[in-house]
């Protein structure tokens, strides 16, 4: 019994090990590095960041622009979560799904998916100029502060309508029908009762999508254009176009720094508000459609994902199967084929097969290291009353720091993966496993912030009553926190297999051999001129789609041990 | 397949056959632009016994950045693409072994930049403005024919450039017009470019793909881009086509000759093998395949061109250069001043 438990111990430390290993020491080397190369620190890079108010500028623009755009994903995803949360309705999953689809298209793609809607000579503004007679495309936004907000929503909405809408599944509408039959006005019972206990996954949703925006990178470059620059743009201008390690260094420790004290604000402020809940079966809380009211409620919400999410990624959909001469299948026929007998040409199969594998690989290492991580934490937080203050000061402390990942400029990381896994046995540097494990420093953030609220919300006294019944350790688990925590999983699962797919973050940045994924195809066919290479990107991304869109559609439908419907 | 299995089964062979060496694998690291033919890079393996491994490690930059911090412990034995914008980084932190290849004979003087041989010159491409013919042709204007079109007022709101500070061509023009305006002039011009509205975007993808007529539903009938896009819109037509819909401006000065470099990396355990690739490299049969794979020039005089590229993309007489010492000497304050004339 003893020796078992001290190997659970064992395996909650898996987690911290992984982020030693595959976080700090890369990054502590190539700080190491910038500040450091002969020994000494070298202090310059630090002060100029100080004395340039330039940085100060990008700081400033870095953080408000992350704020409302997270301010507008929330807006819009909120009463969407409601929808998803309290109604049942047909296409209700495919809904979900395609929402989620925008994650994993790069960037170049996604911005011409706009352009080809609202661009100067696009659909929109065509419709404008023809009804009203005008004379210029009344609608400008690109290289606008608003097509950046505008790509951040339409990239981050699923982050927030997935999390809120899983936890808001559970939440019954028991106490705000108590709070209005004592009187309280429905407006008074969301405010007094269903916000306070939806807040936790409001807030966990709010940090992913922040951090998200605070690091944006294609997004600012590419759609914002060169008018705009976050912290992440101007730390790979540094480190890759003028090769400043120090100034690119002291900017990366900077984003790390800020983020950190964000993230130990919001650790506090999440241990005071969240508090265990009875947590409700989801066909309990769900209603069909049947009112006036319900209708518009769902309607409105449909309209917007239907603008926003829907639109730009049809117009994609329809490009890749548009040629001169109209419909065609012509660049999907033609991704089979190698013209010009390339060692580098991808047959389409290959491609979804290697994403496929980093993606599935990377799921099953971000759910374990996410959910291990989780226990780790909420083990010590629910027993604080017994346990020394110095535990929950680590919990305190580890909670923030799972999360800096996503706040880690990617080629920092990237460069340290270089100069610190290059020794045996972590000779990693050109290794296949280096994807996966990358992918998951990103995705695993995830995967927390996804089970932490559920896990945090379970009443002590369900696991109490269950184990003066006779069950054992075990047996609490499978029947009362699994129950209760799958879904929330398996929305981290989503992300964690989405992130992969999309090839976000440091991955970019390693020398890898061939085993080409879908995303370094479609960008191969955009590096060169010519319609055909552009349609063909636009088929590929297509199939990426596709290929996330069936992986969902098989980790939705994931029952693990049939223990009921959640 | 099968030529895989045949060179698969000749290895085996070679291996079982005691006495011989064991078989030799060399890793070439490179860009992601990089590309070669399955039957050349075959042959090389055929007649060597070398297998070569190719890693690719992002954009030229981010590429050579990492061989520059693996320096201690090498990535790879050779390196590809190190262009004459990056060169001096390369140099300066000492990455390539000198190696006096024998197809340097064939190499015109002009392109080779390393007089220690590190450096070998394998391909150049000239980044040049490309224009959309059908547009000019229906808006009755003259396409332009040099630098200077740019900043007069018919022009106005037709070109997109890109950012230097984050794009290859998009310095390379910015170069240019150093070369051709000289330093005291060269930010006269790029106001003069801003004032007739020219659209900077940051990448090449989106100034190509998002903004030229030619190629998306943008607004921009003149971009910069290569002297081999012609071409390339040619041979990757969705129909056949009898011309290119696009076409460079070759003018004196106009375009920037980009140069591209192999090198043998220190500290390789394999110098012998790296070397027969960069002859390889250098030799006729890669060289005659460069332009179809990278759509760039071969560097090897004795290369024979694709009809595609003697037709639709003429090779500028006198392209604007600039030595690199200067470039790596002055790059961070030209794209600063760049940066606050255009950009704030």
């Amino acid at each position: 019994m003893k020796t078992s438990r001290s190997l659970l111990r064992l395996l909650f430390l898996l987690p911290v090990a992984f982020f030693i290993l595959f976080y700090f020491y890369p990054l502590a080397a190539i700080l190491r590095l910038s500040f450091a190369p002969q020994g000494a620190v070298a202090w310059d890079a630090l002060r100029k960041l100080v004395s340039t108010p330039y940085y100060w500028r990008i700081l400033w623009f870095t953080t408000w622009q992350a704020a409302v755009s997270t301010l507008l994903v929330l807006l819009l995803a909120l009463p969407a979560a409601y929808v998803f949360a309290r109604y049942r309705f047909r296409g209700q999953q495919t809904l979900k799904t395609i929402s989620t689809l925008p994650f994993v298209l790069p960037t170049v793609v996604v911005a011409n998916a706009f352009t080809a809607l609202l661009g100067p000579n696009g659909l929109v503004n065509g419709w404008l100029v023809r009804w009203f007679d005008l004379a210029a495309p009344p609608i400008q936004l690109n290289h606008t502060i608003w097509m950046i907000l505008l790509a951040h929503v339409f990239y981050n909405y699923s982050v927030a309508l997935r999390i809120i809408s899983a936890f808001w599944q559970h939440l019954g509408d028991d106490l705000p029908q108590a709070a209005q039959m004592l009187g309280a006005s429905p407006r008074r019972a969301f405010g007094a009762v269903t916000w306070p206990l939806l807040r936790p996954a409001v807030l966990a949703a709010a940090l992913l999508v922040f951090m998200f925006c605070f690091t944006s990178f294609g997004v600012v470059l590419i759609l914002g254009g060169p008018g705009f620059a976050t912290l992440e743009v101007e730390i790979y201008r540094q480190a890759v176009n003028l090769f400043d390690l120090p100034v690119a260094g002291a900017l990366s420790l900077l984003q790390i720094v800020f983020t950190f004290g964000l993230m130990v604000w919001y650790t506090r402020a999440q241990a005071g508000m969240t508090r265990p809940l009875t947590l409700h079966a989801s066909h309990q809380t769900a209603r069909p459609i049947r009112t006036v009211t319900d209708r518009l409620i769902v309607g409105a919400n449909l309209g917007v994902m239907g603008l926003l999410l829907a639109l730009p990624l049809a117009a994609l959909l329809l490009r890749s199967f548009t040629g001169a001469n109209g419909l065609t299948l012509q660049f999907y026929r033609e991704l089979f084929i190698n013209r010009r007998d390339s060692i580098f040409f991808v047959p389409p199969g290959t491609a979804v097969l290697n994403s496929t594998a980093y993606a599935l690989a990377t799921m099953l290492l971000a759910v374990a290291l996410g959910l291990l991580a989780a226990l780790l934490l909420t083990q010590q937080a629910t027993s604080r009353l017994t346990i020394d203050n110095w535990q929950l000061a680590i919990s305190n402390f580890l909670d923030p720091l799972f999360m800096l990942p996503l706040a880690t400029s990617a080629v920092t990381l990237g460069f340290g993966f270089i100069i610190a896994l290059n020794k045996p046995p972590l000779n990693l540097r050109s290794s296949v496993a280096l994807v996966p494990i990358a992918h998951t420093l990103v995705a695993m953030p995830f995967v927390l912030r996804s089970v932490l609220p559920a896990l945090r919300s379970i009443r002590p006294s369900l696991r109490e009553a269950a184990a003066m019944l006779g069950a054992n350790p075990q047996q609490v688990w499978r029947h009362v926190d699994w129950p209760l925590i799958r879904r929330a999983l398996l929305v981290g699962a989503v992300f964690a297999f989405t992130i992969s797919m999309g090839e976000f973050g440091a991955t970019l940045f390693i020398a890898r051999p061939q085993s080409p994924t879908l995303p370094v195809a479609i960008y191969r066919f955009l590096s060169q001129p010519g319609a055909l290479n552009y349609g063909q990107a636009l088929a590929m991304s297509s199939v990426l789609m596709l290929v996330c869109a069936v992986g969902f559609a098989a980790i939705e439908r994931f029952r693990a041990g049939d223990v009921g419907e959640f | 397949m099968a030529k895989k299995i045949v060179v698969f089964m000749m290895l085996l062979l070679l291996a079982g056959c005691g006495g011989e060496a064991e078989p030799i694998t060399l890793r070439l690291m490179t860009h992601d632009s990089f590309s070669v033919s399955e039957a050349v890079l075959n042959q090389f393996m055929d007649e060597t016994g070398i297998t070569v491994e190719v890693f690719k490690a992002g954009d030229g930059g981010e590429a050579l950045n990492q061989a520059i911090l693996a320096k201690g412990d090498p990535l790879a034995d050779v390196f590809f693409g190190v262009d004459n914008t990056f060169l001096s980084r390369a140099l300066d932190n000492d990455i390539f072994i000198p190696y006096d290849a024998s197809a340097l004979a064939d190499i015109p003087d002009s392109l080779e930049l390393d007089p220690e041989h590190g450096a070998l010159p394998v391909d150049f491409g000239d980044v040049c403005l490309n224009y959309d013919k059908a547009w000019f042709a229906e808006n009755g204007l003259q396409p332009p024919q040099n630098l200077d079109d740019l900043v007069k007022g018919a022009y106005a709101g037709l070109t997109a450039v890109q950012n230097p500070a984050t794009s290859t061509p998009g310095l390379a023009f910015l170069l240019a017009t150093i070369a051709d305006y000289g330093e005291d002039g060269y930010l006269a011009y790029w106001q003069q470019l801003v004032d007739n509205d020219v659209l900077v975007t940051s990448g090449w993808e989106e100034a190509y793909y998002g903004a030229f007529t030619a190629a998306s539903d943008g607004d921009r009938p003149i971009v910069v881009s290569y002297a081999s896009s012609p071409p390339a819109e040619v041979i990757f037509a969705e129909t056949p086509l009898d011309d290119a819909p696009t076409a460079s401006v070759i003018g004196d000065g106009a375009c920037f000759r980009q140069i591209e470099f192999v090198g043998i990396l220190r500290g390789t355990e394999h110098e012998e093998a790296a070397r027969q690739l960069v002859d390889f490299m250098l030799g006729q049969t890669f060289q005659e395949d460069v332009p179809l794979q990278m759509f760039v020039f071969p560097a090897n005089d004795t290369a024979v061109l694709p009809p595609e590229f003697v037709q639709y993309s003429p090779i500028p007489a006198n392209p604007a250069t600039l030595p690199p010492a200067d470039i790596a000497a002055n790059r961070e304050r030209w794209i600063e001043d760049w940066t606050n004339v255009v950009l704030r």
